[in-house]
């Protein structure tokens, strides 16, 4: 058993692996520190202390002590000069004019400054007597599952996946080709199928530790949990790493050098960087693209991923983003076979 | 009667817009020792690869053992028999010695286990060491103990002592002698002539993809009609340099090869010719810079084949 060539195959690959220190930081240690750095970057305080200036004039002294009295807003006096330098750096996020008509000199595209504007008008006109007709209560909750960093784990989770496959077996064939060891392989009764599945083995291997290293840590650093189930979740990721190393395979699979796998990699990955949501909705980009966006891999793992993760989805209900995940890896994985450079 | 090791017969393979081998008829028996001879770039590596089943001939039929590269389950079965060395592979520099060895064994059925293949290349201390800290020689006796590990009835060896230090290449000379000496048969590739004449029963010169002399070491050296190489050049250059004519005249000299530097003379009595040439020299005033004196080597058949050193060809 021990002698199995597959078996001897897939240990060579894991060795290489884990005797390479950088190679184990870029897929155990970068998506933590990530995940860590956003996740505080990020944390859900609200909008914080929003900054407001009044213009010197008629009744501004009396104006800012209003405003400051307000919870979440802080109000200063400035000169016309200063005051258009804060706004137009962002340090204040609205200008009060004082005067007949009340002017609010304000940056729309910007959310703090509206928000700014809405709390400084009902600040305002209810210092003039204005009486609100419905009585109100707020209530604050700030639950696990829609916060940031909750959005963030799963989408780090496939960037992983994609990064690991794609430099995992990419790098490992490009190399074994320059160093002529593939030709070396060739020259023995090595069978090609079993050196292709030894990169699938040796993946699997490690995506188990790739997968508890980051889900772990969410739940431990920032109680990112999993709502539905783990097999679900075990499950979408063994088919997002099969799909990747289709992917690596075909980026590898012509290639003579590292540079130029290298180029080819980054050409693949950096679209589904932006694109494919892991860092934002990609909702944000225009209808138009939204088709192509959907279609790519990344992305469709992503949105299983979540699905499981936060909305607690069952398998069954994402036949369209696994069917997508499948295809990408069988077309990949036949067409490598076709075109592999064998030496 | 067994079909030979490795016969080959109208071998042809084209580059782009070069032609790597050029009509090549090849026979090696069984036990014997082979060697392919010549300068860089006169197709030895193409002709070897095409032998191994790597790269497919333009035109021309190999039959190895007696089968054909016919792909499938018959290659699988030929490899089975064949110990390869290439001459540009890196093993990986993660993998220890060990590691390498066994990765290399589990493709093959009769494989010897790991001790013996590194008794056999001598590298059993340096067991458990990554191949990335190995010497230059522990590395290529590294690539040999891959090629023996399938206990091979033929092993290809394609300039396993290129870059060499003298005492790895002669390590690797006595694994190649141990393996002949069980019985196998060996194809090498060299450029060095000396270890040519050492280790093989017979040598093919290559030039330019086609082989230029065929025989035993000893027979080929014979073919030079003499078995001395007297070399001399003068401290004034040309001026007083005796003419070719007037030293093929003198008594002992097959040939006259002029050089850049010096003249070469090859000669069957020393005893005799080399008075003659001082001789010679002194009736023209001419001084001498250098004289040497040496058996002839496979060096100096190349040359007197080519006119042209192997070294620099």
């Amino acid at each position: 058993m021990r002698d199995h060539p597959l078996v001897q195959l897939t240990l060579a690959r894991m060795r290489e692996f884990y005797r390479e220190p950088e190679a184990i930081f870029w897929v155990f240690g970068f998506p933590i520190v990530l995940a860590f750095a956003l996740g505080i970057a990020f944390r859900n305080r609200g909008p914080g202390e929003l900054r407001v200036a009044v213009l010197r004039g008629a009744g501004d002294s009396a104006m800012a002590t209003a405003l400051a009295r307000a919870p979440g807003l802080t109000a200063a006096v400035l000169d016309s000069a200063e005051a258009r330098l804060q706004l137009r750096t962002g340090r204040v996020a609205l200008l009060v004019v004082p005067g007949d008509p009340l002017v609010y000199r304000y940056d729309s595209t910007r959310t703090e400054s509206r928000l700014a504007r809405l709390e400084a008008d009902e600040v305002l006109q209810r210092a003039r007597g204005r009486a609100d007709p419905a009585r109100v209560a707020d209530q604050r909750i700030t639950e696990p599952g829609s916060r940031y960093i909750d959005f963030l784990i799963p989408g780090l989770l496939g960037m992983n996946l994609m990064g690991s496959g794609l430099w995992g077996v990419g790098f490992s064939v490009v190399q074994a080709r320059t160093k002529k060891l593939l030709k070396r392989f060739m020259a023995t009764p090595m069978r090609r199928s079993h050196y292709l599945l030894s990169f699938i083995l040796s993946r699997l291997v490690f995506l188990f530790l790739e997968v508890a290293a980051l889900v772990g840590f969410g739940w431990w650093v920032f109680h990112v949990g999993v709502r539905g189930s783990f097999a679900a979740v075990a499950f979408i990721t063994v088919l997002g790493a099969l799909s990747f190393a289709g992917l690596g395979m075909l980026v590898a699979s012509r290639a003579r050098t590292i540079e130029a796998v290298s180029g080819l990699m980054n050409l693949v990955m950096l679209p589904m960087w932006i694109l494919s949501g892991t860092f934002f909705s990609y909702a944000r980009f225009p209808d138009a693209m939204q088709p192509f966006v959907k279609a790519l891999p990344l992305t469709a793992l992503n949105d299983a991923l979540r699905a499981v993760m936060i909305d607690g989805n069952r398998l069954s209900e994402l036949g369209t983003p696994l069917g997508i995940v499948t295809a990408w890896g069988v077309v990949s994985f036949v067409v490598a076979l076709q075109i592999f450079r064998w030496r | 009667m067994l079909a030979p090791p490795i016969h080959c017969a109208g071998l042809v393979k084209r580059y782009a817009d070069v032609v790597a081998v050029a009509g090549l008829d090849l026979t090696v028996s069984a036990r014997e020792c082979f060697g392919l001879l010549g300068p860089n770039g006169a197709g030895k590596t193409t002709t070897i690869e095409i032998l191994e089943g790597l790269t497919a001939p333009d035109r021309g039929e190999v039959e190895i053992l007696g089968m054909r590269w016919t792909g499938g389950a018959n290659t699988r079965a030929l490899r089975e028999r064949l110990g390869i060395q290439l001459q540009d592979t890196q093993l990986a520099d993660k993998l220890t010695v060990e590691e390498t060895v066994r990765l290399f064994r589990s493709f093959y059925r009769a494989a010897h286990s790991v001790e013996e293949v590194l008794g056999l290349v001598g590298l059993e201390e340096k067991r458990g060491a990554w191949v990335g800290k190995l010497s230059g020689g522990q590395k290529q006796r590294l690539a040999v103990a891959c090629a023996l590990v399938s206990r091979p009835e033929l092993l290809f060896l394609d300039e396993p002592t290129t870059g060499l230090d003298p005492q790895s290449r002669r390590q690797l000379w006595d694994v190649i002698g141990r393996f002949r000496a069980a019985g196998g048969t060996v194809l090498l590739t060299t450029h060095y002539m000396e270890e040519a004449e050492r280790l093989c029963d017979r040598v093919a010169i290559m030039d330019h993809g086609k082989v230029i002399a065929l025989g035993t070491p000893r027979s080929l050296i014979a073919s030079l009609g003499a078995e001395h190489v007297v070399e001399f050049a003068l401290a004034d250059g040309a001026t007083r340099a005796p003419s070719a004519a007037e030293l093929s005249a003198l008594p002992g000299v097959r040939a006259v090869r002029p050089g850049l530097d010096r003249t070469a003379l090859t000669v069957a009595e020393v005893h005799r010719a080399v008075p003659a040439l001082l001789g010679l020299l002194e009736r023209r005033g001419a001084e001498l810079s250098l004289l040497a004196t040496h058996h002839a080597t496979l060096e100096d058949v190349f040359v007197s084949l080519t006119g042209r050193q192997l070294r620099d060809a």
